[in-house]
């Protein structure tokens, strides 16, 4: 009987592990690993933790905005970099219009918010002419976008001293400090420090209400359909749902959130990055999604949070410790590896192949 | 009256098949003016570029052809050629002799680079682009890893200007001048301000004819029936995995070596940036001469080299003399080189989903006849 008992939990385990999957376990031991070699080496334990939760929070928003679109079917969103400008286009506006402290933070993202729905509906459109070549194309979109708005960063009639090139009065700059408009107002809000330990817990609250309404949102009617289309596009047209439709809508929705979390993103940070900036800000957040367990037509707010943990665990332990072990900074070229070598594990699964 | 419809027609159907080709031909009509640019000038300048790149542009032919699409991963090659380069420079060999030493070396590495890069792909049959993408930089990282942390330590580097003050891995730029420019230089033709290398240009020419050749062969017709249909391929009983592993393998051997001629022809090797932007600009370019994902010839080669790099000169000039920032026409030529993949990319994917509707209503035409 009880050898019985140990067999199933036995089994258990190997079918747990099979699903989490080889490389996230690898990734997980490794960030444990770090952990513990942390204080061994001189690097403080607490700091470190506080440093991975405030790039948790500042990262976690741009990471949830992955799942609306892998839900629709469309792929890994790559597009990040439009949702992005749409963000930016939020911030510099709300500065320019002359606002402060937390009225600016709201009305950045107040701003954002008409941005992102028409440029997501039209990157909706584009998609939906592109049917199963969405990764792509998403990639180009999101290039193509950037430079466009390189050029526009010139051109547009910014007028604010705070933003504009001090010697020609004209051109955004490419770095622009948030500091006395809205930085912090998310990071310092609620933070409990004991020791070297502090808790961003108003920038992790603010993800907690984003995430939740997105899980609600999956589990209302809409949201079962999102998730009808992504599995089985065929099936959801034949009960009725009109999938077209349905993928816009996810694809406005992964460009809010994308606007969104770059702003959580430069209330933390500090600063606003223009220009070419934008332009890798897609892999680390489609990589985070995989290693939390997401596949590319599957993904849940679990793995949001526990890939972004992950990455960010790693991205944060690696140049400590690292450092103090060998003393040298491996950290940029293991990061670049981990990442990407996560999102080819997930793009040559077979089972996701065949859609 | 109807022989000239049928000349309008020809002329919207030809505007409709090339809206790449005919839109930069109207950017660089519009830029030339403007940007000020002398005509010898701009043929010197062509010239070089067409030296420069058209070797590394053929080598995205093949993969085309089995129907592969754009191959991203040319960058493996690259990188390889890069390695070839880096060593040859430590052991001081110089000139002709180094040019090809450097290829000779790339030859293992871009073997095996290939050789795994299909493999993937392989995994990834129908998502081909996006994943030769991400191993594009998949390996840029493991490339980084070996020439920043292993050259030194562990691959002997005598010469201490390769290797950075720290005592291990390259130094940012590596200097080629031993090696720069000695291909082009042999034999070349001067004709008034224009210098004609004629050496590169023969190479590029025998490339050209293997390549016409290598169509006909047993292994180009089966790739051709690969990228037809691989079922049917496979049907036909050629061997489909390993044809596509194949045509990925010689594209990176060709990339590598195409690598070599672009960086003695520059002089100087930026260490970690040269392979980045390489593949991207080396699509664009392939793409603006009318090629698309799954046809792509010869002529769209030095059409696509030619006009995308008449744009990529003249545009900061004009920039500057339009509205007095050089700043904008840089950002503009990268807005262009991406907007014309993209534009590509959209193109040919609505072009197959309406094929793919086409033959299935014909499919179902077919049947209701049946009935």
């Amino acid at each position: 009987m009880s050898e019985n008992m140990t067999q199933v939990i036995l089994n258990r385990t190997v079918s747990l592990l099979k699903s989490f999957g080889w490389p996230r376990l690898i990734i997980a031991i490794f960030l444990l690993v770090l952990f513990i070699a942390a204080p061994l080496v001189g690097v403080n334990f607490g700091s470190s933790l506080s440093n991975t939760l405030m790039r948790f929070g500042m990262n976690s928003v741009l990471v949830l905005a992955m799942v609306p679109m892998i839900h629709s079917g469309c792929g890994l969103n790559f597009g990040l970099p439009l949702g992005i400008i749409a963000g930016l286009l939020g911030a510099t506006l709300s500065i320019e219009s002359g606002f402060h402290g937390m009225t600016s933070f709201v009305m950045a993202l107040l701003i954002a918010t008409p941005f992102a729905v028409i440029l997501g509906y039209g990157y909706g459109l584009l998609l939906n002419r592109v049917k199963g070549g969405e990764m792509m194309i998403a990639t180009y979109v999101g290039f193509s976008s950037v430079s466009f708005m390189c050029m526009m960063w010139l051109l547009l009639p910014y007028k604010s001293p705070t933003m504009v090139w001090g010697f020609e009065g004209k051109g955004l700059r490419t770095t622009i400090s948030v500091e006395g408009f809205y930085k912090g107002v998310l990071s310092d809000f609620l933070n409990i420090k004991i020791g070297h330990l502090s808790i961003p817990t108003g920038m992790i609250l603010f993800f907690a209400v984003l995430a939740f309404i997105i899980w609600v949102f999956l589990h209302t009617k809409t949201g079962t359909a999102m998730t009808a289309v992504g599995s089985n596009p065929v099936f959801a047209r034949a009960g009725g749902i009109n999938v077209d439709n349905i993928r816009i809508l996810s694809v406005v929705m992964s460009t809010w959130l994308g606007a969104i979390g770059i702003i959580v993103y430069e209330q933390a940070f500090g600063f606003i990055q223009l220009y070419m900036s934008p332009f890798n800000m897609a892999l680390p957040a489609v990589s985070a999604i995989l290693i939390g367990g997401a596949s590319v037509n599957k993904a849940s707010i679990p793995n949001v949070i526990i890939g972004t943990f992950l990455f960010q665990g790693i991205v944060t332990m690696t140049p400590s410790v690292m450092n103090s072990i060998i003393h040298t900074d491996m950290s940029e070229v293991i990061r670049i590896i981990v990442s990407n070598g996560m999102i080819l594990y997930a793009l040559t699964r077979k089972t996701e192949a065949t859609r | 009256m109807s022989g000239k419809k049928i000349k309008q027609n020809k002329v919207f159907q030809l505007i409709r098949n090339n809206p790449v080709p005919i839109m930069f031909v109207i950017i660089c009509v519009i830029c030339i003016p403007l940007s000020g640019y002398s005509a010898g000038y701009l043929i010197s300048e062509i010239i070089t570029r067409i030296v420069r790149n058209s070797f590394l542009i053929i080598s995205l032919l093949i993969p085309i052809m089995a129907g592969m699409g754009l191959n991203f991963g040319m960058t493996l090659g690259a990188m390889a050629g890069e390695i070839g380069l880096i060593l040859v420079s430590d052991w001081q060999v110089v000139g002709i002799p180094g040019v090809v030493l450097a290829m000779i070396i790339s030859i293992p590495i871009s073997v095996l680079l290939g050789w795994f890069c299909g493999k993937i792909l392989n995994l990834a049959k129908g998502r081909e682009m996006v994943t030769s993408y991400i191993i594009s930089y998949f390996i840029s990282g493991v490339y980084q890893l070996i020439v920043l942390y292993a050259m030194g330590p562990i691959i002997p580097i005598k010469h201490s200007s390769l290797v950075l003050p720290r005592g291990y891995g390259i130094r940012n730029t590596v200097n080629l001048l031993s090696m720069r420019q000695c291909l082009d230089n042999i034999l070349a033709i001067r004709i008034g301000t224009i210098s004609i290398p004629i050496v590169p240009f023969l190479i590029i020419a025998v490339l050209c004819f293997i390549m016409v050749w290598f169509r006909k062969t047993k292994l180009g017709q089966d790739m051709r029936a690969v990228g037809q249909d691989m079922e049917v391929a496979r049907a036909a009983g050629i061997k489909v995995e390993k044809t596509r592993i194949l045509s990925i393998i010689i594209s990176t051997v060709l990339a590598g070596f195409g690598m070599v001629i672009y960086l003695q022809n520059m002089g100087t090797l930026n260490t970690y940036n040269s392979h980045t932007q390489i593949g991207m600009f080396c699509i664009a370019a392939l793409l603006v001469g009318g090629a698309s994902v799954d046809k792509a010839s010869i002529g769209n080669v030095f059409l696509g080299v030619i006009l995308f790099h008449l744009m990529f000169i003249v545009a900061p000039k004009a920039g500057m003399n339009l509205i007095g920032q050089a700043q904008l026409g840089e950002y503009f030529r990268v807005f262009v080189s991406y907007a014309v993949i993209t534009l590509a990319l959209v193109l040919y994917e609505s072009k197959k989903r309406r094929a793919g509707t086409l033959t299935g209503r014909k499919l179902a035409d077919a049947q209701e006849d049946d009935k």
